[in-house]
């Protein structure tokens, strides 16, 4: 059951950065030879010494070139789609024209909800910062508890199990009624959001714990506190951070619906609000800034969970 | 009667899986002396490493008692520090900090911070890994993460060294290096070395005694063999020596022997 949800090592996504170094050192090493075959040697040199550079930027084109091409291809698309005077969605020319205000001011400060982008997202940031810190804390916890005792494991998993299924909305009625406050109830949400998948990669991660280390610990006589901060913690980062990565995802998903509801400053509210004002492509410059900020997110908790488990892939 | 170091008096041990018993084990009793290097010498799946883990009190005895220094043993402790087959060093840990790990937990009273790094390092350089201290595990070749294990053994002060097939994983040349380090070592701390191996010639270079198992299920004690070869000990010179030749042709005849021998005995 438990299997089922964790991924694999976050490690294993260096995967598609060592393609593209592989096919980096290929194109290097194809090019110059045939060239230093008839060159003298203190010329040939040159070129292979400038080469990387020209090479990567060739390169980083050449990654972002189809990219631009689709976006292009998008963008072209929806303008013609939508660039009937009837259209019930505005082309990107009309979100440009209409939304100027919003793309050019984000830190834009007014009354009460009427604030610049970067204000809505930083509160609703600060919402999953905090909902999401609290989810990794107790996560790790409980997931370290499941992990490590059979008990705890029958006890608890199988109501884990059918609790993780609830949608998270569900959730903010009775957080609403249990805190009498829209502040606390997204918090709360996010966190019960979010925890789930930490509690159950972490589990995984310290069940998969080598034999090996933890005979390291029983002949080094390491105490409860000492085997969990030296041992269980480091060898089960890599799991851990897997489900940390899938938490901040569903987090950000969570909180722009519980924002709808809770209303106030934030990414979510403010996407209602223009809705109920008719402002169509506010919403259209909103969703891209929320798509964003969630990819940007996921990188930094990737970012993260690489520097933090450099190391432990192999012995 | 007079007590030897390290004595496994009448070890049995069977495991029980969907009730059926398999015994592994059965009356092993072994007398070590303080400083002597044993080898423990046998087929794979003969419950070599079984006996090990016993000694080293990651597994408990069905019946029977491992006593050393005259305290019985059942539970594991840096007194009886093991090198484990796979080096089993921290992979997230480096060179030092592996060391470190086992020193700060064994000498937290005895010694000062100074003292420990002090310590750490000695081991290190005993193994000559002196050089590599902040490298990580994965960064060393497989004889190095070794010799780190073997520091990190060394380092506890352990009474009793107990080394699992240390060198099965390397290659031959790097096994042969690392052999003479151990002795090297053995001569100048005195250990008294406790090695499960596979290895004839490894048996009959390092060891004062080997002890030859027979076959499992129920592998005893089939022969125990002195080894008189004086040390220092040279590989190049024993390559010819009759002693040296006489106790690798008595280890390898109870080996090539011992189903014979094992039917004989049921």
């Amino acid at each position: 059951m438990l299997a089922g949800m964790a991924r694999q090592h976050p490690l294993s996504n260096t995967k598609e950065n060592g393609m593209t170094v592989t096919n980096l050192k290929l194109k290097g090493q194809s090019a110059p030879r045939p060239a230093a075959r008839v060159i003298a040697f203190t010329r040939s040199a040159k070129p292979g010494s400038s080469r990387p550079l020209l090479e990567r930027l060739a390169a980083g084109a050449a990654n972002i070139a189809p990219l631009i091409v689709t976006l292009s291809l998008i963008l072209i698309t929806w303008q013609v789609v939508c660039s009937a005077p009837d259209s019930s969605l505005p082309s990107p020319a009309r979100v440009l024209e209409e939304s100027w205000e919003l793309i050019a001011h984000p830190f834009y400060i007014g009354q009460g909800v009427d604030q610049g982008l970067f204000w809505h997202i930083a509160a609703s940031l600060q919402r999953v910062a905090v909902g999401y810190a609290l989810a990794a804390v107790v996560g790790i916890a409980l997931g370290a508890l499941v992990g490590q005792s059979q008990l705890a494991m029958r006890g608890l998993d199988p109501i884990f199990q059918v609790l993780r299924t609830v949608p998270p909305l569900a959730w903010l009625p009775l957080s609403l009624a249990a805190f009498q406050d829209g502040n606390p109830s997204a918090i709360f949400v996010i966190f019960i959001t979010a925890i789930w998948p930490i509690i159950i990669n972490t589990a995984v991660g310290i069940r998969n714990i080598p034999q090996d280390y933890q005979n390291v610990a029983r002949v080094l006589r390491l105490n409860a506190f000492e085997y969990f901060s030296k041992i269980m913690l480091p060898a089960a980062a890599p799991y851990i951070f897997t489900g940390l990565r899938i938490g901040i995802g569903l987090s950000w998903l969570a909180i722009v619906a519980a924002e709808m509801l809770i209303g106030g400053v934030g990414i979510g509210f403010f996407i209602w609000d223009a809705w109920n004002s008719s402002l169509i492509s506010d919403i259209i410059v909103a969703l891209i800034y929320v798509g964003i900020v969630g990819f940007l997110l996921d990188r930094l908790i990737a970012l993260v969970g690489r520097v933090v488990t450099r190391g432990t892939a192999t012995a | 009667m007079t007590k030897s170091y390290l004595s496994l008096e009448l070890i049995d041990k069977s495991f029980e899986r969907g009730g059926v018993r398999t015994e592994v084990l059965k009356q092993v009793s072994l007398s070590v002396d303080r400083g002597e290097f044993i080898s423990i010498i046998g087929h794979s799946g003969c419950g070599k490493s079984t006996l090990l883990n016993i000694v080293a009190g990651l597994t408990l005895a069905t019946t029977g008692v491992v006593l050393l220094d005259g305290r019985v043993a059942d539970e594991p402790g840096p007194d009886r520090a093991v090198v484990f087959q796979n080096h089993s060093l921290l992979p997230w840990l480096t060179v030092y900090e592996n060391v470190r790990l086992g020193v700060d937990k064994v000498f937290s009273r005895t010694k000062s911070k100074a003292e420990r790094h002090d310590w750490t390092m000695r081991n290190l350089e005993l193994v000559q890994m002196a050089h590599a201290t902040d490298k990580r595990p994965s960064e060393i070749s497989g004889g190095m993460k070794q010799r780190v294990g073997i520091a990190r053994a060394l380092a506890m002060e352990p009474k009793v060294l107990l080394l699992d097939e240390p060198f099965g994983a390397l290659d031959a040349l790097t096994r042969a290096h690392l052999q003479d380090q151990v002795m090297q070592i053995h001569a100048e701390l005195g250990n008294t070395v406790l090695m499960i191996t596979h290895d004839v010639d490894e048996a009959v270079l390092l060891s004062d005694r080997i002890v030859m198992m027979t076959n499992g299920p129920s592998a005893r004690i089939g022969e125990i063999l002195d080894v008189p070869l004086a040390r220092p000990r040279r590989r190049i010179e024993l390559a010819g020596d009759r002693t040296y030749l006489k106790c690798r042709e008595a280890v390898l005849k109870f080996l090539y022997e011992r189903h014979r021998f094992v039917e004989a005995a049921e």
